[in-house]
């Protein structure tokens, strides 16, 4: 079996290093509950950042419609788990949540994905705004402005991490392969890619399509841990949120946009104390690394465990004379 | 038929017609070239023909497996997985990706690898995937770009992107391969490893070559029939001697009574 080389090898040992590490964190008491919700808006961030990066960095399609998807997601879940209450529940609503923003991304994206750049950002942004007035006005299924509170809590962060796994597996298998070359062509040259005989309709609603099915599912995992869901939580700001993650951490970096949603979740942590003060200082912390890197923290680079091992190995064999 | 036959193709922008009731065929395995001077029309031809643009008027016909195949109101795309393979006058390279991954875009179509089972990483994907690269690399070695697969197609130096993009052409596997003035910015010495270039290529991969050309000694060179347009017309048509001497061509790039 391909599947079991070096690299996967490493990547595994590498997640489950982390994991070992949070389990630790959290059974010692130094991921104490407070710290535990940074953990999950860090988590949860992760897969939107990542599914945003893969339409935005990878197809170079303009997005701003994300946390119109994660709304759908949400209240999928939401709605599924309380009646539900288990984690069959869960999965079912994480499930209906996929299939709906999958058909709703689908829907939107054969007349929009024609649109570029600045047109295209309007007509996501006005996407996300249709999909929470609609759940703004289904009163009798999402409880309308009043949100949904008391959606059972079953996600905890081992669910998901599991999440954030497979999302980054199935995400990170489309880029590097034949497809996600494809896909990667239209943000290089549109006109070049076509004339390829590379489909560029087909592809670019490919990434649209798997990125809000991602954000279905970080929506879901919001709806079940934090157990009270707005209308209010799913506006433009929580897209810019993302957007900002994403171009942070380097438009066509997965990794960057991990880096990235770590940093600005513990940065905001740490800039608790200050207060009022907080937003300003995250602005101009986003200001600074912006002016400094204006790629982002990774540009288009990705961090790999075989590059590490690489490096390792060329250090260990110039010292030993033979690597392992 | 021919291998492509283009009959009275028009192309209007407003009141300017960029291409007017233009008649070509291609035969199979030729050197063609294609000549005017600024403005003549010739790139709206190509785009014309590669479905960029649609035309006014007229009927493109390709045959494709033996049979005769419109390709008005045709997708890019589709006309290029028919077999019409082109390169572009300002260099359009994936710039970001290395030289390797260029090639292997221009494979995708050819080398269905389906979005399901690159996810799930299935045996085909994997089968897939390395029949691509060993026929990149091939195609790469036979270019002498095969020291440079993992340079990023930015950093070649300009000879090398112009013959990177040809190779990308032609891993779409084309039976026709446009060449939009490939010799733009070269100077003579790489005009003339262009020139062997493109014999090489109509030698080895048996395939039909229409090549646009503001350099004549090229176009004179390689070329074994030429079609001359001026404003939008075909004011003339055949051997390179013959078009040396054509007075319509003569008057239109030296101006004359």
């Amino acid at each position: 079996m391909k599947q079991f080389n070096k690299k996967n090898f490493g990547w595994l040992i590498f997640i489950a290093a982390i994991y070992i590490l949070i389990q630790v964190g959290t059974a010692t008491g130094i991921i104490n509950a407070f710290y535990e919700i940074t953990l999950m808006t860090i988590l949860i961030n992760v897969i939107l950042a990542t599914g945003l990066n893969l339409i935005i960095g990878f197809s170079g399609q303009f997005s701003l419609g994300h946390a119109g998807f994660m709304a759908i997601g949400a209240y999928c879940t939401g709605v599924i788990s309380i009646k539900y209450p288990t984690v069959l529940g869960l999965m079912g609503g994480l499930l209906l949540g996929i299939a709906i923003a999958s058909l709703v991304a689908l829907l939107v994206g054969i007349p929009t994905l024609r649109l570029k750049g600045d047109y295209l950002a309007i007509a996501t942004l006005g996407v996300a705004e249709i999909i929470r007035i609609v759940i703004l006005n289904m009163n009798d299924i999402t409880n309308g402005a009043a949100g949904l509170s008391g959606i059972p809590f079953i996600a905890n962060w081992q669910i998901t991490f599991a999440f954030i796994v497979i999302s980054l597996i199935v995400i990170m298998n489309y880029i590097k392969s034949s497809p996600g070359r494809a896909t990667i062509s239209i943000r290089e040259d549109e006109i070049a890619a076509e004339s390829m005989g590379i489909n560029t309709t087909k592809y670019k609603i490919i990434a649209f399509v798997l990125g809000a099915a991602s954000a279905a599912i970080a929506g879901g995992l919001h709806a079940s841990y934090f157990s009270v869901i707005r209308p209010a939580d799913f506006t433009f700001m929580k897209s810019v949120d993302i957007l900002i993650i994403v171009v942070f951490g380097g438009l066509g970096s997965m990794t960057g946009s991990v880096v990235a949603a770590i940093v600005l979740g513990i940065l905001n942590v740490y800039l608790q104390p200050f207060g009022q003060l907080r937003m300003i200082i995250y602005s101009v912390a986003l200001v600074a690394i912006m002016v400094f890197r204006p790629s982002g923290l990774l540009g288009t680079k990705e961090f790999t465990i075989s590059g590490l091992l690489d490096r390792k190995s060329k250090k260990k064999s110039m010292k030993e004379g033979e690597a392992e | 038929m021919s291998l492509l036959e283009v009959k009275q193709l028009t192309k209007n922008f407003g009141g300017l017609s960029a291409v007017s009731m233009v008649n070509m065929q291609l035969e199979d395995n030729e050197l063609v070239g294609l000549i005017g001077p600024n403005g003549a029309g010739k790139t709206t031809l190509f785009n014309l023909l590669t479905g960029v643009y649609e035309p006014t008027e007229g009927v493109i016909d390709l045959e494709v497996d033996g049979k005769k195949t419109s390709l008005i109101k045709q997708k890019t795309y589709a006309i290029t997985s028919m077999g019409l393979g082109r390169t572009f006058q300002n260099i359009r390279l994936f710039k970001d990706l290395t030289v390797l991954e260029n090639v292997l875009i221009g494979m995708h179509e050819k080398n269905k690898v389906g979005t399901i089972a690159s996810i799930f990483r299935t045996p085909a994907y994997y089968a897939a995937e390395e029949k691509m690269r060993i026929e990149a690399l091939e195609l790469l070695k036979l270019f002498n770009l095969e020291t440079k697969v993992a340079e990023l197609a930015k950093n070649l130096p300009y000879g090398e992107q112009r013959r990177l993009e040809i190779v990308r052409a032609l891993a779409t596997k084309p039976k026709i391969l446009f060449l939009d003035e490939p010799a733009a910015g070269m100077n003579p010495q790489e005009t003339a490893s262009l020139t062997s270039l493109i014999r090489q290529i109509q030698k080895e991969f048996k395939i039909t070559i229409l090549l646009i050309e503001h350099d004549m000694s090229l176009v004179m060179d390689v070329c074994e029939r030429i079609y001359v347009l001026e404003y939008g017309r075909m004011i003339a048509h055949g051997t390179p001697d013959e078009i040396k001497t054509n007075e319509a061509v003569i008057k239109a790039y030296l101006g004359g009574e």
